[in-house]
């Protein structure tokens, strides 16, 4: 499957919800601040995995999908929803590389300078995320899922 | 800006903002969603918090919130892989099911910290 980026993909995203975006990441960046501040970094580091942008990114996809569907004459009700579900599916991936940006940090952090140490864990998250994904694709895995599996049936949302 | 509290908390939603929408802008423009997915985890959160903090506490210090961090990923993993199964198994809506799980994200990841703490 072909990895693609299109710029045209973000002529179709009004200009609220870039904002509902931009304000959850933000106040999800005070919140921890203030977190930390009140119950120590233990606690406070917990929420710099926090799920910020992800439910508003995927109810986000689900109303697109539902949309695209709706201008073809169908109910994308059921197909918005299993396309934020793939979306999720995906962040399950994406999260593994998280722990491995935390780990990256928590290990380099005293050792190294902070843009070594911050280039360093972004290239970790990068790897781990497309190595997960990439054998998440791959024959193995479909073998063990059994075959064709409802990811699959929309290999192209 | 960072030396008062109140600029320290501009800051953090500023900055904050701008990295968690860069990571969104890329999570746009990929195909398929499942890749596109992959951002929906990105270090963006983590990456504003720990330079801000590094600023204002040290290295030492935003390595132990780093140390937890990982606990707090281990729990988006499970929260990620019960809001797919919910959405592609039972169609539930998106909103309802991302927000109504974030209670498991934060019982896990306490619970996974509690456990390493001890």
């Amino acid at each position: 499957m072909m990895v693609q980026a299109k710029l045209a993909s973000l002529k179709g995203i009004a200009l609220h919800e870039w904002a509902v975006r931009f304000f959850f990441g933000g106040a999800v960046c005070v919140a921890a601040g203030l977190i930390a501040r009140r119950f120590g970094p233990g606690v406070g580091g917990l929420f710099l995995a926090f799920p910020a942008i992800f439910p508003a990114g995927a109810s986000m996809v689900e109303a697109h999908e539902k949309q695209h569907k709706a201008r073809a004459g169908f109910d994308g009700t059921n197909r918005g929803r299993t396309v934020a579900g793939v979306d999720a599916a995906g962040a399950v991936l994406g999260s593994i590389g998280l722990a491995g940006f935390a780990v990256t940090c928590s290990i380099c952090l005293p050792l190294f300078s902070t843009a070594a140490t911050f280039g360093l864990a972004t290239l970790v998250w990068v790897t781990l995320s497309i190595t997960f994904w990439l054998l998440s694709k791959s024959r193995i895995f479909r073998h063990m899922r059994g075959g064709k599996t409802t990811l699959h049936a929309f290999r192209n949302p | 800006m960072l030396s008062s509290p109140a600029g320290e908390l501009v800051a953090r939603f500023l900055i904050g903002g701008i990295i968690v929408s860069l990571f969104a802008v890329i999570a746009e423009m990929v195909r398929p969603k499942s890749f596109a997915g992959l951002f929906g985890a990105a270090p963006s959160i983590a990456l504003t918090t720990l330079g801000i903090t590094i600023v204002q506490h040290g290295k030492n210090y935003a390595a132990i919130e780093a140390r937890s961090m990982i606990c707090g990923a281990i729990a988006f993993v499970l929260y990620a892989a019960a809001v797919s199964w919910l959405l592609m198994r039972y169609k539930t809506r998106a909103l309802a099911t991302t927000v109504g799980l974030l209670p498991l994200w934060l019982a896990a990841s306490l619970a996974f910290w509690f456990f390493v703490r001890n």
